[in-house]
């Protein structure tokens, strides 16, 4: 018998789509829409920093699912449409235009955007060489204007910024990267990583500068092109082109506007509920307490977002499947694969177990035995054997930690 | 289109067909194959679509290369025909290829 629920996801980037099929694959007989304020497919992001310089992606081949798999499960893809707003007493969404929708269960799976710089508040609206990235029609147009030869400014030494720098000077760019903190990826990792990933860009001829803040960026008579990026300490960088990725800011607006509580991402538990019954959140957008690290997070990351959609999933479901994950995260720059389990917060000793001059190691952050994250660089088996570490919560040795004629997998407990 | 018989752990057997080009994961994900996750999305970064072949098919594909067979020593349950499905991309050739899927994932 056909069901008269109505399951609405906004948002169609990596936890909209999983959890639209998901709650699918779980039993929901209702109705699903799935509505994406791009044109696209749900899509991967990933690869949008790490080759979309170098190699011309489609939404197509980067297609999180086959727009038949959509079909298939029955779920109605909306794309290229913006909610304006949503009245969670009437159960209705609606749009700029066309018709609202009605609804029994309600998904927020909103992500985020770029995060912007003051300086960018007083550039022209069509200033055409100053880019973030978090879309395909983003790298498209990081893609189309990058030439060889040119000078490119990175503002920000996070992962998107470290990630396009190597893209662009393995594409023969000249690159300058302007970080503000002390040491680059200070938000995600410790002194040893960053220092190695510094000298891994300084070999590759990338001008890395750290602890300078950028104060202005001043454009040519047009006013649609900026010319040289300006610091608070008078340094002055000419540019051809200049990429900001100063970090991620959730979307919210619409969960806010509706009255669900937010403190710097959706509030929701560890099924990734909302206070209003019925209605969800997962991905970039969402603040939840981690039982593992006995703190509320906020985290940018695919594999968070998946987590938490297939936890949301659940719960449309009637369903409870909370959310157990390690936080992990990945990036590709040049030859060197880093793969980060956990969170380093709150760690009282480093083992390193390798040596960087190899350029395969991995950094394990400790709290007394207790591995709390680790870094592995081109290490993917210390990765994977960190996680569980971390989510098992196993005592370690630090000693055998760092002892790299031990196999790692001699630390867990027998099978 | 070249065709793939995944089996899941409790012997549900699933009839895939994958175009040549894409990899066995991106199929099994656009099938709806419960039991292949693939968190990261292809990168070889997770081991969530962690594979065996069947035995007659494990010496026609590829060899995995360095970084998979790594990834592979740290999934759930590696046995020798152990594979990571983002990593072989389907063709004509592998038309009848026959997966079979581990208890668990994760």
């Amino acid at each position: 018998m056909p069901s008269s629920e109505m399951l609405v996801v906004i948002g169609a980037g990596q936890a909209g789509a999983e959890l639209a099929v998901q709650a699918r694959e779980g039993g929901w007989a209702g109705t699903i829409a799935l509505i994406g304020d791009e044109p696209h497919l749900p899509y991967h992001r990933p690869p949008l920093s790490k080759s979309g310089l170098t190699q011309a992606h489609d939404a197509d081949s980067l297609a999180i699912k086959a727009r038949a798999t959509y079909a298939k499960a029955g779920i109605e893809l909306i794309t290229g449409r913006k909610v304006a707003h949503v009245d969670l007493a009437r159960t209705a969404v609606h749009f700029h235009d066309g018709p609202s929708m009605r609804y029994t269960h309600l998904a927020f799976t909103t992500g985020g955007r770029a995060r912007r710089l003051p300086a960018q508040d007083e550039l022209h609206s069509d200033v055409e060489n100053v880019h973030t990235l978090r879309t395909l029609a983003d790298a498209e147009r990081l893609r189309a204007g990058l030439v060889p030869g040119q000078r490119l400014v990175v503002i920000g030494g996070g992962f998107i910024g470290l990630e396009m720098a190597a893209a662009a000077a393995t594409h023969g760019l000249n690159v300058v990267l302007l970080e503000a903190a002390p040491r680059l990826l200070s938000r995600v990792t410790g002194a040893t990583v960053a220092d190695f990933i510094t000298q891994v860009h300084r070999d590759a001829g990338v001008d890395v500068r750290t602890g300078i803040t950028v104060d202005g960026l001043e454009t040519d008579a047009s006013d649609r092109r900026v010319t040289t990026v300006c610091c608070t300490n008078g340094e002055r960088f000419d540019a051809d082109h200049v990429l900001i990725g100063v970090g991620l800011e959730p979307d919210t607006t619409l969960a806010r506007r509706a009255g669900l509580p937010v403190d710097d991402g959706i509030v929701v538990d560890a099924c990734c509920r909302t206070i209003v019954p019925g209605v969800v959140a997962a991905g970039d957008c969402t603040r939840q307490h981690s039982a593992l690290y006995g703190r509320s997070l906020r985290l940018e990351s695919v594999p968070n977002a998946v987590e938490q959609a297939r936890a949301a999933a659940a719960s449309v479901n009637g369903l409870d499947r909370p959310n157990t994950g390690v936080p992990w995260f990945w990036s590709d720059q040049y030859d060197i694969k880093l793969k980060t389990a956990g969170l380093s917060q709150g760690h009282d000793r480093l083992v390193v177990r390798g040596r960087p001059a190899s350029r395969a190691f991995t950094v394990f952050y400790l709290q007394g035995d207790r591995v709390l994250a680790a870094d592995a660089v081109n290490r993917p088996a210390d990765f994977m054997l960190a996680k569980r570490l971390i989510s098992e919560r196993l005592a370690v040795d630090p000693a055998r930690l760092a002892d790299d004629a031990q196999p790692l997998k001699t630390l867990l407990p027998s099978p | 289109m070249p065709q793939l018989t995944i089996i899941q752990f409790d012997g549900t057997t699933h009839q895939v067909e994958a175009e040549s080009g894409k990899t066995l994961m991106q199929a099994a994900i656009d099938a709806m194959v419960p039991g292949i996750l693939a968190d990261c999305g292809g990168a070889c970064s997770c081991a969530t679509c962690h594979c065996y072949v069947a035995e007659d098919w494990a010496g026609r594909l590829p060899m995995p290369d360095p970084a998979e067979v790594e990834m592979l020593d740290c999934a759930k349950d590696p046995r020798p025909n152990s594979r990571l499905s983002c990593q072989i991309r389907m063709s004509a050739a592998y038309d009848g290829l026959v997966l079979h899927l581990p208890e668990s994932q994760i």
